[in-house]
């Protein structure tokens, strides 16, 4: 694609803006069981610019971006045939951080620059084709494999493996090549530590003082288990009241549970959050062989419920959803009103563990 | 409008607090941390930080001390203020923080640029900020300045880089005053017409300050300085102060501080009279290190000996010289343990022989515990000194708890006490304790007895289990039951059958308590009090087996053929204000004119209605005691914010499907988003009345509603209470428990008034009137799953999640479905007219197995839940 991929994305920008208002936007689902059906093998993970690279690299899902670029491709066209209105670039460990397990802090500039841009073109084809139906870029930022507000060490709670800048200069770089490679939103997603989204968040913002166009951003947290808390553990509110300086364009919840135990944590945000509410679930919990059995109709079933009861803006699927999910979420969505954000007055909101407002 | 007064805790700050800056200086952060809990354990609800200290790396120190904070989620619970001087320390701080936090503080000293650069920062870490009353010539002292720099900070804010306004703190700089020098006088004016100001001026600003700056000048006399800062906070309060850095937990009470000390400060902090300071000055010495409250009128007892003394102390309940006297009678006794043993336990005995006799009652005796607590708390060092000469003989060593899945123990704590005044060490496992916890703890310690407490209904199950945990690793000490829905029928049917190699007796209450438990220890009697409850009990169960024969029940097909029948056709229902859960916080101010004092009374086990108790000949003087009691520790929870109330309600469409209300996900009524299930009464009818069930009360189609709510006193009124109970002071911590029962009770029954007058809104314009409430006579009921009209405490399940309720009021159930903290209610809402109270009464197997199928249980899980109401013993 010869034109600047960044050409045109205020107008995409008001174009989400608007979809959002008029509907239940669609995510697209898994890549990790997409990628592994291809079952591929280290040479394709290698291709030829990595095929002297002394460190193995089978199951880095984010390096096809750069030498399987066809793959990567096929599955964005996948989602987007089953009725996706956002696709999420395949980056999710695109970061020096979680490279550094394989040696490829290098490569992460154009493994988020070629992310971005099979996005992107995936995403025109799909505009020229339903015109009705504009298809948007999700810049995908992940956890990261180290975390800054729980100890690396039992007999040290006070021990961090990582510091605070290193988290942020990692996102920075990051969502540079993911600006520069022209996707429409950034999506802050699995935030298990709110404290690593915090550094991300801030390196975003802080790209408003380059003169870089400010995009939406979704922050998706993530609620490890029935406790209600995420893994550094924050509720709901607390961990809404964290990252609500981001003014984001949608927060909501991902991974770890399939729709039937992460909806009151969604209906709880719902309440909460005046802004537009995402959910992404599981395909159910994963059975004894690690593998999600949840069927697109079961899922969907769920996430139609919610949708008809008003708790959500934005549906998708996570870990075990494949585009037969996203098709039955997308007809599960149809027709149904999006939810309307509550508007919050003004008040003191704060937290540590748990929520603090003074009203 | 209710004001709420946000405590920051003020001890973990090393220019504030010499033992925390020691601890942090010396590395010792594990103690660091244990002053930064105890802030929260007070009340703090923000806690403040500060590094800053010339010998520290107070950039280290503080990511040190946040990183550790993080690991304790007790204290990390609670937002974080990172203060500092130093924007680098702070900035330190907000790498460490995954809360939003606040930073204090920013302001305009070094100009406008630097300041708006940290505020800019602070947007993008997410963080509210302190802003100080500070521009480029200096920080302001007068009204005028305070309110001018707060204006031109506000607007720059707002303006410029647009801060959130309700994100912004002004500190309009708290001075000292009455330091004698004239210019000074005016500082504490300045801050409160200031903060009048600012309010008035800057929408959705906060106001806070550094209160112990005010009385910097009176160091070393801590009674003065606290009063300064009550006095101080009281004006500032009603002038807008929203929230101040204090020692939370040690403010005394406005209204409590002796009026001559309290004018004399009044004239200080408002600065009402040019002799002020001076006459302050005067008046100080007299106050200091000495308690500031009145005299004793009648100061006669004083006179007496000193056994005399602590005799009249521990009957009355004082505690103003305590330590005095008992520091005089050890002197006088060869050992400390004789002190104990001589005037002490003679006191106690006499307090013993009085409540024995009626002529004392629960309130006075927990106060004696509280005195002899203190007279042995003041002993205890000299004791540990001859640690050599042997232990002190007590009566008996008895463990108690309340077990697994209960949280209750308002009954068990007093029943404590009054054993603790008979001189029987009492071990208390506090609540929900496993089986084999209390019987570790019994094994290891050698205990005498055991006493188990309970107030729902599935503890019944788990005091069997624990009984036969006793036989199964062959124990033979006795085992006392009690608590609420524990009955002697219940112990001599089940719990005794299950430990057939011991002995296990009910006791009613905490009266009963020594008597039985002293009989059962009794080398004497013990023999013979055993085979008596035996011979009773096997009584029992016979006459509770005939009992199960005699009752006839009406099959669940007749049953339903007669249910409550409404007509529905000449209904109209009304439709709520909203639909779905919303967090209704009611202040402590609107709870408390719902009080029903009646109950508080009998959990004291004083018998009457109030207000008519306080005439009553035999407790009156007691009743009359205990209720001042309450009114002022109860005036002091609420000035001093020891908790919040929380609670949340809900509405949702709904009709009731045969026995079962089924809740509508919305108004299409198509998609189901939960099931009630209610049993219904199988009593055999006559003369035209009808077998209820709560789904009778609902429509079972087109238009109505269900509603649901769920509230507590507090969610942490617990930690307070134990606080006290820390302290030795088990009367005040049993006295809150028992009046956070009741905040509980009335916040149900607030809240249900607004549901019925503004939130369902179908008895729009109801009145308030207490007696017509606390009598019933309106519109609606509220049952409660585990209550008469549903006695299975596992559809709260259903119900708590409908509201989110531990996310929105902060209310936890257990495994057996009790709610936490104990001081909590929740119910449904049901609004036809005709709605009514009941009880379902015992139910037969027929509609036990219908309720299984309908809950998706096994039969057998169905008789565990409903035990306490089958009509025939399960299994048989």
């Amino acid at each position: 694609m010869s034109i600047d991929p960044r050409e045109g994305r205020a107008g995409r920008i008001a174009e989400l803006y608007a979809a959002a208002r008029a509907r239940i936007l669609i995510l697209d689902g898994s890549w990790g069981v997409m990628i592994q059906r291809r079952r591929l093998e280290e040479a394709d993970f290698r291709g030829e610019r990595f095929a002297a690279h002394t460190l193995p690299l089978k199951g880095d899902n984010d390096l096809l971006c750069l030498t399987r670029p066809d793959v990567v491709a096929e599955l964005h066209d996948l989602y987007f045939d089953a009725g996706a209105d956002i696709a999420e670039t395949n980056t999710f460990n695109a970061t020096a951080i979680s490279q550094a397990d394989y040696g490829l802090e290098g490569a992460v500039r154009d493994i988020n620059l070629a992310a971005a841009r099979l996005a992107r073109e995936s995403a025109e084809l799909w505009r020229a084709r339903t015109p009705d139906k504009p298809r948007f870029v999700a810049g995908a930022i992940g956890p990261l494999n180290r975390t800054l507000s729980m100890s690396s060490d039992v007999n040290d709670p006070g021990a961090r493996q990582v510091s605070f800048e290193a988290v942020y200069d990692a996102y920075r770089e990051q969502a540079l090549a993911l600006h520069e490679g022209g996707v429409d939103l950034f999506l802050v997603e699995t935030v298990f530590d709110t404290l690593n989204a915090k550094a991300a968040i801030k390196a975003i913002l802080d790209l408003a003082d380059e003169g870089l166009e400010p995009l939406p951003i979704w922050i998706s947290g993530t609620i490890t288990d029935r406790s209600g808390r995420t893994l550094s553990g924050q509720t709901v509110g607390a961990f809404w009241h964290s990252i609500r300086h981001a003014r984001p364009f949608a927060v909501g919840f991902n991974c770890a549970l399939g729709a039937e135990l992460m909806r009151p944590h969604i209906a709880e945000l719902a309440r909460l959050a005046d802004t537009l509410v995402a959910a992404y679930p599981n395909a159910g919990l994963p059975n004894a062989f690690g593998e999600y059995d949840e069927t697109p109709e079961e899922t969907s079933t769920q996430l139609r419920e919610w949708a008809r009861s008003g708790l959500v803006n934005i549906l998708g699927g996570c870990c075990g959803t494949t585009p037969e999910h996203i098709r039955a979420i997308a007809e599960a969505a149809q027709g149904a009103t999006p939810r309307t954000p509550p508007s919050l007055n003004p008040a003191l909101r704060l937290s540590g563990l748990e929520p603090f407002e003074l009203a | 409008m209710t004001p709420t007064f946000v405590n920051i805790g003020e001890r973990t700050n090393v220019t504030g607090s010499a033992r925390f800056r020691k601890l942090v200086s010396e590395g010792d952060y594990a103690a660091a941390l244990s002053v930064a809990r105890a802030q929260v354990e007070a009340g703090a609800q923000i806690l403040d930080v500060n590094m800053d200290e010339g010998l520290l790396d107070s950039v280290a120190a503080m990511r040190t001390f946040l990183n550790l904070l993080a690991a304790e989620p007790d204290i990390a619970r609670v937002p974080i203020m990172i203060d500092s001087s130093k924007w680098e320390v702070i900035e330190a701080g907000l790498k460490c923080v995954q809360g939003k936090a606040i930073v204090n503080s920013i302001s305009l000293k070094e100009g406008e640029a630097a300041f708006l650069d940290q505020a800019r920062k602070c947007l993008r870490y997410g963080a509210a900020v302190v802003v100080m009353a500070f521009d480029e010539s200096g920080q302001a002292d007068t009204r005028a300045r305070k309110v001018e720099i707060c204006e031109r900070a506000y607007g720059l804010l707002t303006g410029a880089i647009g801060f959130p306004p309700e994100d912004i703190i002004f500190d309009p700089n708290i001075f000292a005053i009455a330091t004698g020098i004239e210019a000074h006088d005016n500082y504490g004016v300045d801050f409160i017409e200031a903060t009048r100001l600012i309010k008035q001026q800057l929408p959705h600003a906060r106001v806070s300050g550094g209160v112990s700056n005010v009385s910097f000048s009176f160091r070393g006399n801590e009674p003065v300085r606290r009063a300064m800062h009550a006095v101080f906070l009281y004006h500032a309060i009603a002038a807008g102060m929203d929230m101040g850095i204090v020692n939370a937990g040690e403010l005394p009470v406005y209204d409590e501080i002796d009026p001559a000390l309290r004018e004399a400060v009044e004239d200080v902090v408002l600065n009402r009279r040019a002799d002020a300071t001076e006459r302050l000055v005067e008046l100080a010495p007299r106050y200091k290190g000495g308690k500031s409250e009145a005299r004793q009128a009648d100061d006669a007892w004083r006179q007496g000996t000193v056994a005399e003394r602590l005799s009249h102390a521990l009957v009355h309940g004082v505690t103003t010289h305590i330590e005095a006297d008992t520091e005089e009678a050890r002197l006088a006794a060869a050992r400390p343990l004789e002190v104990i043993e001589g005037p002490l336990m003679a006191g106690m005995n006499r307090v013993g022989d009085l409540f024995g006799a009626g002529k004392m009652f629960l309130p006075q005796v927990v106060k004696s515990a509280r005195v002899m607590k203190q007279a042995v708390a003041w002993l205890l060092p000299y004791m540990e000194k001859e640690k050599a000469q042997g232990a002190r003989e007590t009566a008996g060593k008895i463990v108690m708890a309340t077990v697994k899945g209960d949280v209750h123990d308002i009954g068990k704590n007093i029943v404590g006490v009054v054993l603790q005044c008979n001189n029987f060490e009492v071990i208390d496992l506090g609540v929900m304790t496993p089986a084999d916890r209390i019987l570790e703890v019994a094994e290891q310690q050698g205990a005498d007895a055991i006493g188990l407490s309970g107030l729902i209904t599935p503890s019944l199950d788990e005091m069997v289990f624990v009984a036969s945990e006793m036989e199964r690793r062959g124990l033979r000490i006795p085992l006392l039951i009690g608590g609420a829905t524990t009955s002697r029928t219940h112990t001599a049917v089940k719990i005794a059958p299950a430990y057939p190699s011991g002995s296990t007796t009910y006791v009613l209450d905490a009266s009963r308590a020594v008597g039985a438990v002293s009989a059962l220890l009794s080398p004497t009697e013990r023999e013979r009090t055993m085979a008596q409850t035996r011979e009773d009990y096997a009584r029992i169960r016979e006459q509770f087996a005939k009992g199960q024969d005699a009752k006839s029940r009406a099959s669940l097909a007749k049953a339903r053929a007669n249910a409550f029948s409404i007509d529905w056709s000449g209904y109209a229902p009304t439709r709520p204000t909203f639909i779905g859960a919303r967090q209704v916080d009611l202040s402590l101010e609107e709870i408390v004119p719902y009080i029903d004092w009646t109950p508080f009374f009998s959990t004291w086990e004083l018998v009457g209605r109030y207000p008519a108790i306080f005439e009553d000949e035999v407790v009156g003087e007691a009743a009359r005691s205990l209720f001042a009691d309450a009114q002022a520790l109860l005036e002091r929870l609420i000035a001093e914010r020891w908790f919040t109330p929380r609670g949340v309600a809900g509405f949702w469409p709904a009709n009731a499907s045969g026995d079962d209300i089924v809740i509508w996900s919305d108004e299409t009524r198509t998609t189901p988003l939960a099931r009630l299930h209610t049993l219904r009464q199988q009593m055999v009818k006559t003369d035209g009345r009808a077998n209820l069930a709560l789904a009778d009360f609902v429509a079972p189609r087109g238009e109505d509603w269900i509603g649901g709510f769920a509230v507590t006193a507090g969610p942490d009124v617990g930690d307070v209470a134990q606080t006290f109970r820390d302290k030795g002071d088990d009367y005040s911590a049993i006295l809150l428990a028992s009046l956070t029962d009741r905040l509980a009770e009335a916040y149900a029954e607030a809240l249900h008034h607004r549901v019925r007058s503004e939130l369902w809104a179908y008895s729009p314009g109801e009145p308030f009137d207490l007696e017509t409430l606390l009598a019933e006579r309106y519109r609606g009921i509220r049952p409660a799953p585990g209550y008469p009209a549903q006695p299975d405490h596992t559809e709260k399940a259903t119900l708590f999640a409908l509201l989110g309720a531990e996310a929105a009021a902060g209310v936890r159930l257990t495994e057996s479905f009790a709610m936490s903290p104990a001081s909590s209610v929740s119910g449904l809402y049901l609004a036809h007219p005709e709605a009514h109270y009941f009880g379902v009464g015992r139910i037969d197997r027929d509609q036990v197995a219908d309720y299984a199928a309908r809950k998706g249980w096994p039969l057998a899980e169905a008789e565990r839940w409903l035990a306490p109401i089958l009509n025939y013993s399960a299994g048989a």
